[in-house]
């Protein structure tokens, strides 16, 4: 069965086609896209390592059949940066040592710009951490998470007043 | 994972057509599904997508002051719709209390309703289920069974339903639109899910082919707005199934409360109405002593199915404490932490 499929990636449109329906948007990333950055820890939707932006809203791509995601617009770590600089949720990972082993961060990263997206935690500790409650860190490094999240949310609403003014 | 034919379908009655054959199974967005499907506990022979059918995105109000919400509608984007929060904040609370932010992204209302129990005998294809495999028994019986069913379960099967959404939902009387090959029925979501008697393999009152296209909340639904809480105990603070929850929905006047609706979660196969306590609580004036009555009530005909008899008592203080926050009244927010009783907020 050939499953052709049109997906844009980090800006770039690719045209793929599928052997196999079963493939999941994480292992489309990871094993024939050569996009490793995406991680796999779990593979059922319990860790967050996954987590991809998918027409702006982040998912676990480890539970979404690319076949069913034909047309959409998907960013991962490695599309978030600009040029040689660091996207400001990235920079504040490593302000706050939001990591230690590292393994998770593409996840947690990818989840805290999704989160400030959907702007529901505002600057309230509480809220960032039951927001970002779908990324798990084995190494514990929960606290730097929380502040880097919410120094990158209070720079990029700096920027934003500052562009529009 | 076992392979499957994947279709996508353009219409309810090509994707009705489609899903009529033995095997078949609806996709939506998939989180229940795909992760059953790679611990080989569902075996589709055909995935029939419907996340492209036209139309089932959308959240109607209706003329009588009924809200109709589409089978497709993301649970992040119900939870945060501002009226629909304003008009059943105990709904929202639910959704937001459960799974974690990515999941709720993508998770479909219909979904929601038609996801199966984590019994973790149920998850492991090597251990006997009923409900997997009619007839193999049912190792949750002498297994950890701390989390299992308290009301309503069988020697065939004590997994609980693990759905925080339809916890309010059934205490708010929602009804679920179907189309089948039979044509368009509808069904109050209380009668959706089955208890499992001798039948555990039976999950829901649907028939092959049915799809559940949207999910209706009467208009009196919206009467309990000022007073309406969900609480649910977890064995972490996010991010993790109810052990036991409560939806508490009042309707409070001169002092009395004029109409009751309470619900349980994780203690049946199904989302348990608890009629007994609405009853003792209609017409009393809102007080600790009622509410412990009514909690009582509640929990009347509990028996334990293993080592799970302090679900029981919990269950009943997870009650008196919906109940006591429902009467102060829904905060104007949704808690920092829905649904839990830890949150820092004093009074939440």
């Amino acid at each position: 069965m050939n499953l052709p499929l049109s997906l844009t990636i980090n800006g770039v449109r690719r045209e793929i086609t599928l052997d196999d329906p079963r493939v999941t948007l994480l292992d489309l990333l990871r094993e024939r896209l050569d996009l490793t950055g995406t991680k796999k820890g779990c593979d059922r939707g319990q860790c967050g390592a996954c987590t991809i932006l998918v027409d702006g809203r982040r998912i676990n791509s480890c539970l979404a059949l690319a076949v069913s995601h034909d047309g959409a617009e998907i960013t991962t770590i490695e599309g978030v940066g600009c040029g040689g600089e660091l996207h400001p949720v990235q920079a504040a990972f490593i302000a706050h040592d939001g990591f230690q082993c590292g393994f998770c961060t593409p996840g947690q990263i990818m989840s805290g710009i999704g989160m400030i997206g959907e702007g529901q935690a505002g600057d309230d500790p509480e809220r960032v951490r039951e927001c970002m409650s779908g990324n798990l860190c084995r190494c514990g490094a929960y606290q730097g998470i929380t502040e880097a999240v919410l120094e990158a949310q209070s720079n990029m609403t700096a920027t934003k007043q500052r562009r529009s003014a | 994972m076992m392979n499957f034919d994947y279709v996508r379908p353009a219409s309810v009655a090509d994707a009705i057509a489609a899903a009529s054959e033995k095997g078949a199974s609806y996709l939506a967005s998939g989180t229940n599904l795909l992760d059953l499907m790679k611990g080989g506990v569902s075996r589709p022979s055909r995935l029939v997508d419907v996340t492209r059918l036209p139309g089932l995105d959308r959240i109607e109000r209706l003329a009588d002051g009924s809200l109709r919400i589409g089978a497709l509608v993301r649970n992040a984007d119900l939870a945060h719709d501002a009226e629909f929060a304003r008009n059943y904040p105990a709904v929202a609370e639910a959704l937001l209390s459960g799974a974690s932010a990515q999941l709720r992204n993508a998770a479909t209302v219909g979904g929601n309703l038609m996801q199966r129990t984590r019994c973790a005998y149920f998850y492991d294809a090597g251990s006997a289920c009923n409900r997997r495999w009619p007839g193999a028994g049912c190792d949750a019986l002498k297994g950890e069974n701390r989390l299992h069913a308290v009301l309503g379960w069988s020697e065939g099967c004590i997994a609980t339903h693990p759905s925080d959404f339809c916890v309010p939902l059934v205490g708010l009387d929602a009804i679920v639109e179907i189309e089948g090959k039979g044509g368009r029925r509808e069904l109050p979501l209380e009668a959706l899910h089955r208890l499992p008697g001798e039948t555990p393999e039976r999950e829901t009152a649907l028939e092959r082919g049915d799809l559940i296209v949207a999910l209706r909340l009467p208009t009196e639904a919206k009467g309990f707005a000022r007073h309406a809480r969900y609480i649910k105990v977890r064995e972490r603070t996010s991010y993790a199934f109810a052990v036991v929850s409560a939806a508490a929905s009042l309707r409070i006047e001169d002092g009395r409360i004029r109409d009751a609706r309470l619900a349980l979660g994780g203690v049946a196969a199904k989302p348990w109405r608890a009629r007994e306590a609405e009853q003792v609580l209609a017409g009393a004036a809102p007080d600790a002593a009622v509410y412990r009555e009514a909690a009582r009530a509640a929990l009347s005909g509990a028996k334990p199915s293993g080592d799970n008899a302090f679900k029981i008592e919990l269950a009943q203080r997870i009650v008196v404490r919906a109940l006591t926050l429902a009467a102060r009244g829904t905060p104007d927010r949704i808690p920092a932490l829905p649904g839990s009783p830890f949150s820092s907020v004093a009074g939440a």
